[in-house]
């Protein structure tokens, strides 16, 4: 292997995030939405944070702000101590669709991040590009296009090209909420070897309790209306975990009940 | 194989129908038709063969036109004329049309005039062009601009409003910014709707030179248009249904050539159904 691809292929010191009062606010014509309550979550270097709550609950706003595609109406984001105010590298996003480029094949797709990096040759990219193919196991359609892809298989490019730049954080966005059950089930085991293989920090956000459990280190709980952190949970189940195992389902079934008290507290709240 | 035998046999039978419907068939033959059918195979009389001449007339007059040189030089004029004003309109259509979709003003302003104008026939230029620029060449592109043009914003413009919003969000995590976004992201996607709105620029391009080569003399060259034009003043049918055959053929190259392989591109990125 090329030098320039060795260096590219390290792995790199993951990211400590500090999130600190946040809120965020939406506007649309009259309607105002309080998507955002003073948040604030550390997530340590290496840590793999699931966030869980209902719809409206704020969670993949928090992960936009995170990844820099929004700005919070105040407090502040911080990447290992700076201030987050744009998209960067260091921070990859991965969405609930795919967003593949229809235009490109699987290499091309996961090529795209690196181009923008100018210190590699073309030849370097797709050496990078397919080591990542290969650690999604996808090697053998590197030259497929995208719509003769499964949704799983997708969701597989979709991660080899958010893992290509190398970032120090992988921010997931409900990566597997369209997908069947055993597609599923497959990607958390594959997701889980990855993370210990690269050593990223990720935030990941769901609605589905027991992915959160099977895939997190720790569960932190959203509430809408306006969103807020509610509770954390501390998941210490030896890894590889498998969303079937009897003890996944304890936890789970502890914060199900959790999600379910806020609730009825809140249907209470709003009955008054 | 098998469809190009079909075909062969349709257009053989096609010509020989043409041909028996002219020239009538021979007496013996005519005969043994019932008497109904006997008229319609009874042949045209000498008088109206110069409006109904067999296919063998046309197939003379093409061979002779292309030896002397005539169908040639006019099929140049006229390709020339097409390509310039075409491949003019689709560089200044797509960026105007990136440009309306990007900037609010420029879709009030610039937008509402491509709207208004895309409804205008292209033909209707030609007056226009014709006292601008006078009988030339010049005129003759004007006109295939205009028609190429305003379709071609259009459909850019379109295209880029319905790129889902998630590509450039994404592309915008992987440090895509600006100018790199439009060309890398923004661009290909609208790919969709760019081809058909060249494919649609292209067929009114084509339908309004046809219009002015017909309804005017342009002094620096005589195209296609003009070959039929004379061919009626003539009264050489032979003339007129030989050009008009050429003229389809150029429409069929003109699909297989540019537009075939941004299909074909299309159909096996996106998986949409083949044309």
């Amino acid at each position: 292997m090329m030098s320039g691809v060795t260096q590219e292929l390290e792995i790199v010191k993951p990211l400590k995030l500090a999130i600190n009062g946040v809120s965020k606010w939406f506007r649309e014509g009259v309607v105002e939405t309080h998507a955002l309550d003073d948040v604030s979550l550390n997530v340590d270097e290496g840590e793999f944070v699931c966030l869980v709550g209902p719809s409206g609950c704020g969670k993949s706003t928090l992960l936009n702000l995170i990844a820099g595609l929004d700005n919070a109406d105040s407090g502040t984001i911080m990447a290992d101590g700076r201030v987050v105010t744009e998209p960067g590298r260091d921070r990859m996003m991965m969405f609930q669709e795919s967003a593949l480029f229809p235009w490109l094949d699987v290499l091309g797709n996961v090529k795209f991040g690196l181009k923008l990096k100018p210190n590699l040759t073309n030849k370097e990219r797709a050496e990078v590009a397919k080591f990542y193919l290969k650690l999604v196991g996808l090697e053998r359609y590197i030259h497929s296009n995208i719509h003769e892809l499964s949704g799983g298989m997708r969701q597989r490019v979709a991660l080899a090209r958010s893992l290509a730049p190398n970032p120090r954080v992988l921010l997931m966005d409900e990566p597997f909420g369209a997908l069947d059950a055993m597609t599923r089930e497959q990607l958390y085991g594959d997701l889980q070897e990855i993370w210990a293989a690269r050593k990223k920090t990720i935030v990941f956000v769901t609605h589905n309790v027991r992915e959160a459990v099977c895939l997190g280190d720790r569960v932190v709980l959203f509430s809408p209306h306006p969103g807020r952190i509610r509770e954390q949970f501390k998941i210490d189940l030896p890894r590889p975990r498998d969303i079937n195992s009897p003890s996944l389902a304890t936890h789970a079934t502890e914060i199900t009940r959790a999600l379910k008290s806020h609730r009825a507290e809140r249907v209470a709240e709003v009955a008054e | 194989m098998k469809r190009f035998a079909t075909a062969l046999v349709f257009f053989a039978g096609l010509l020989l129908v043409w041909h028996l419907v002219v020239e009538g068939l021979p007496k013996a033959w005519l005969e043994a038709l019932p008497e109904s059918l006997r008229s319609a195979f009874s042949g045209v009389s000498a008088g109206k063969k110069v409006l109904f001449p067999p296919p063998e007339k046309i197939w003379e007059y093409l061979v002779a036109a292309t030896k002397s040189g005539d169908l040639f030089t006019a099929l140049w004029v006229t390709t020339k004329r097409l390509l310039i004003g075409y491949i003019a309109g689709v560089v200044l259509g797509v960026p105007l049309g990136l440009f309306t979709a990007r900037f609010k003003w420029a879709a009030d302003t610039i937008g509402v005039i491509g709207l208004g104008l895309q409804t205008l026939p292209s033909v209707c230029w030609v007056p226009l062009a014709l006292l601008w620029f006078g009988q030339t060449e010049t005129a003759m592109q004007f006109v295939v601009i205009m028609g190429t043009l305003w379709s071609v914003q259009i459909s850019t413009d379109n295209g880029v409003r319905n790129v889902p919003p998630i590509y450039a969000r994404a592309a915008k995590t992987m440090g895509s910014r600006g100018l790199h976004t439009w060309i890398q992201v923004i661009l290909p996607a609208s790919l969709p709707f760019i081809v058909s709105g060249v494919k649609q620029g292209w067929a009114f391009a084509w339908r309004s030179l046809m219009a002015a080569e017909i309804y005017v003399t342009i002094l620096t060259g005589y195209g296609l248009g003009h070959l039929l034009h004379y061919g009626r003043e003539l009264s050489a049918m032979d003339q007129v249904l030989g050009v008009m055959l050429v003229i389809v053929l150029i429409g069929l190259l003109a699909d297989k050539i540019l537009f075939s392989p941004w299909e074909r591109f299309l159909h096996r990125r996106w998986g949409t159904v083949k044309a």
